[in-house]
């Protein structure tokens, strides 16, 4: 965590080479060492262990010379390259090339990435000899495209409203505790059993329940929403995250509806339209004449939440086109104005909230289906925290942006998990996936620092005058609302 | 009534510590706008770096006197974390400075992760417990059944915190500084154009946020006694609680926020249920923000066009 301005370097004398310079960059570097070892020194360089009982300290100045030693050897590398007073400046202004490259390859990339998406589960089953092998690559692709969902249902609050919203995770939960509740009701299954045969609920128990987790989910968004219409910016983000956490709270602690901290399990699986995936003769492989295997059922898995995160963005990029959803962009870039222009921003907003709390509440229906258990434990701020990461990293407003980065940042946390070499570097006791919200949030602020507007950061109009124009996301100011 | 006289001191020690941890809010919010997501995360940090100067000073230079030792904890968590808060400014919030109004406040929640994860890599997962420092109380009523007492940590606490606000008051009020705060607080590009060094400005309010947020987290170390690297958030929250419900912005805000959420929280665990009262301290924050923006000490803010 060095310091990264360099207003220190900045005037120093243009001669090349000179020995000034070399003492400047060294000087600075020092210094900056120095702060380094500041910072990391109380916690890096000691370690709290408990010795029989009793608390006792270990001492790591190895580790601690270690990373001092990168920060003071990068800063005075980037004072003598990157931030050298020789240096020219870079003169190119106008889109930066993550822009030129998304403005180059942008209309061929959104049908090779739905091609790919497609095809997904037969490559990697063709790629790796087997559905059973490729287990482990579709289920990465579940967990991707949820992320993806979640990421387009927040994308509407965060990107196209412009209300930072902490708390999406609590709509998440609405919809996956809609889902376990009423497919584990026992009066429910009673009632359908009497009607339609005993099995009828377990077995379309999800599709009814995904249309009501939707709504559900919307209806708590506008709940959710109504008090907070007229907070404004970072008021409204704590608010949001409040709600997120009361809900979370009153899920561990209200056992008698919620099962508690325990949370719910053997939730019913999902089913082919009615057909249970099983071994039966009325299950799906004996139906369709093919053997049984339990893979079918990941990839059915696979191509409902696809369908789900495709819904999503179509519904978005409808609504855009719509009055409503030129209010919200309205709303984002300006709220006084909006509301002098006669748009009504209480709707606005409601809209916007239940908008993207119903996305919220598919994808927790999703959630519930696919693990078959639920907890409060899956529901922390920490999920709220990497949704939003999500859409902020994608450029908030961007479809393809967040996509792109729900595969970076989830495809990313996976690998951290299969980095086992590195044990061989760093002795048996290192974990790689303890460092994955460390990255994480180190990813965060580095990203703020770097590209505030996130990696795809043109704006398509969509309304426009002959010809369609990209504009730089830095001429729109979200977050005002 | 006796129970009550308890919680009452119980609650004022509490709030005493949210209400240091909420200056640190309450002035960033006054003087550039944001809401400094990972300011209680500072204080988490804060606690640990008491943790392992405690540790260092008991064990590594034999020092037995209590009080000499929690002063210089005291003294060294507040050095170590003003530098930490000071370089969470100048790397993850001046470049941001000018950029779009949600810009800081998402950098300050990857801030807040970062901070989190790194002491529970570097210092592990679990609870870190110390043995109790002070342990003797003053019985204050008896009635047979039911003492009341109160501890000398929770003396040691009302009185640090006290002195340090007497402290603190006189430099916000008194000095160039307070004074050149004051002004970047008013206008800091009019503050700027009268010779102010605004970023030096900035910079020290980030410092003495810290400061005391690191007081606030050996008082909360010798106080419970357990330090954890989940323990910047939910305490991060109730101080941010208590800045707005004293008025964002106001100094004498931040305090009385603070006393109240501390009371609030101590009574509703003891009469009502104790599983609820985080719901409790959120609840709050959100109807004080519908109902009453400006907090109780606060000025309303004007909508500019």
């Amino acid at each position: 965590m060095a310091v990264q301005t360099a207003d220190t370097a900045a005037p120093a004398a243009p001669a090349a080479g000179s020995p000034s310079l070399l003492g400047h960059a060294f000087k600075d570097a020092l210094i900056t060492g120095l702060i380094a070892l500041g910072l990391f020194g109380p916690l890096i360089g000691f370690e709290t262990v408990i010795i029989d009982g009793a608390l006792g300290l270990a001492y790591r100045p190895s580790l601690l010379a270690i990373m001092v030693g990168i920060v003071f050897v990068g800063r005075l590398l980037l004072n003598l390259t990157l931030w050298s007073p020789n240096r020219r400046p870079s003169t190119r202004t106008g889109p930066s090339v993550f822009d030129r490259i998304g403005t180059a390859v942008g209309p061929g990339v959104k049908p090779a990435l739905l091609a790919f998406a497609v095809v997904f589960p037969f490559l990697s089953t063709f790629l790796l000899g087997g559905l059973n092998e490729s287990r482990y690559l579709i289920d990465l692709g579940i967990l991707i495209l949820t992320y993806v969902m979640l990421g387009w249902g927040l994308n509407i609050v965060v990107g196209l409203a412009g209300l930072l919203d902490l708390g999406y995770v609590a709509f998440y939960a609405v919809g996956a505790y809609t889902y376990a509740l009423l497919a584990t009701s026992a009066p429910i299954n009673d009632f359908f059993a009497g009607l339609f045969g005993a099995t009828f609920w377990a077995n379309w128990a999800f599709w009814i329940c995904l249309p009501m987790a939707g709504v559900f989910a919307g209806v708590w968004g506008m709940i959710l929403g109504f008090p907070v219409l007229r907070l404004r910016g970072d008021y409204l983000a704590i608010v949001t995250l409040a709600f997120g956490e009361i809900i979370r709270l009153v899920l561990i602690n209200w056992v008698d509806f919620t099962n508690g901290g325990a949370g719910i399990a053997s939730i019913p699986r999902a089913t082919f339209f009615g057909i249970p995936f099983n071994a039966g003769p009325d299950g799906f492989a004996a139906l369709f004449g093919l053997p049984f295997n339990p893979m079918h059922r990941i990839v059915f898995l696979y191509f409902v939440i696809l369908a789900l995160a495709l819904l999503t963005a179509f519904v978005t990029v409808r609504l855009r086109r719509l009055p409503v959803g030129r209010a919200w962009e309205a709303l984002r870039e300006d709220e006084i104005a909006c509301r002098s222009l006669g748009i009504n921003t209480t709707t606005t907003k409601l809209s916007a909230f239940a908008t993207g709390a119903m996305f919220g509440g598919f994808a927790g229906c999703f959630f519930a289906v696919r693990a078959g258990f639920v907890s409060p434990e899956s529901f922390t701020f920490d999920v709220s925290a990497m949704i939003l990461a999500i859409v902020v990293l994608g450029g908030m407003g961007s479809q393809i942006g967040v996509a792109v980065a729900a595969a970076v940042m989830m495809g990313g946390m996976e690998m951290l998990r299969n980095l086992g070499f590195l044990k061989q570097i760093f002795g048996n006791d290192f974990d790689p996936s303890l460092y994955r919200m460390l990255i994480f949030g180190f990813a965060m602020v580095a990203i703020m620092v770097w590209k505030p507007r996130g990696l795809v950061s043109t704006r398509d109009p969509t309304i426009f005058l002959k010809e369609r124009k990209a504009v730089s996301g830095d001429l729109v100011k979200e977050g005002h609302g | 009534m006796e129970i009550f006289v308890q919680q009452l001191i119980n609650g004022l020690t509490l709030g005493s510590i949210y209400g240091l941890i909420a200056i640190g809010y309450t002035m960033v919010f006054g003087i550039i706008g944001m809401v400094n997501f990972a300011h209680g995360d500072v204080f988490m940090v804060s606690a640990f770096i008491a943790l392992i100067c405690f540790l260092l000073v008991t064990t590594v230079l034999g020092i037995t006197s209590i009080f000499l030792a929690l002063a210089i904890v005291l003294v060294v968590a507040m050095f170590f974390t003003s530098l930490l808060n000071w370089a969470i400014e100048r790397v993850a919030y001046r470049p941001l400075r000018g950029s779009f109004r949600l810009a800081p406040m998402i950098s300050a929640i990857g801030m807040s992760i970062f901070l989190a994860n790194f002491v529970q890599v570097t210092q592990g997962p679990r609870n870190k417990p110390v043995p109790p420092m002070i342990t003797d109380v003053i019985v204050l009523m008896d009635s047979g059944s039911y003492q009341v007492t109160l501890a000398w940590k929770q003396v040691i606490i009302m009185v640090v915190t006290a002195a340090l606000l007497g402290g603190f008051w006189y430099l916000v009020q008194k000095t160039s500084l307070g004074r050149a705060q004051r002004a970047c607080e008013q206008d800091r590009k009019m503050a700027a154009l009268l010779g102010i060094n605004v970023d030096h400005t900035i910079s020290l309010t980030f410092v003495i946020g810290a400061a005391l947020a690191a007081v606030a987290g050996t008082l909360y170390l010798m106080y419970y006694g357990v330090a954890n690297f989940a323990d910047g958030f939910v305490p991060g929250v109730k101080a941010f609680t208590a800045a707005v419900l004293g008025g964002i912005g106001s100094l004498p805000g931040a305090v009385l926020g603070g006393l109240l959420i501390g009371l609030i929280e101590t009574f509703w665990s003891a009469y009502f249920s104790i599983e609820y009262k985080d719901v409790a301290a959120f609840s709050i924050l959100a109807i004080t923000l519908i109902f009453m923006p400006q907090g109780l000490l606060g000025r309303p803010e004007v909508e500019k066009v």
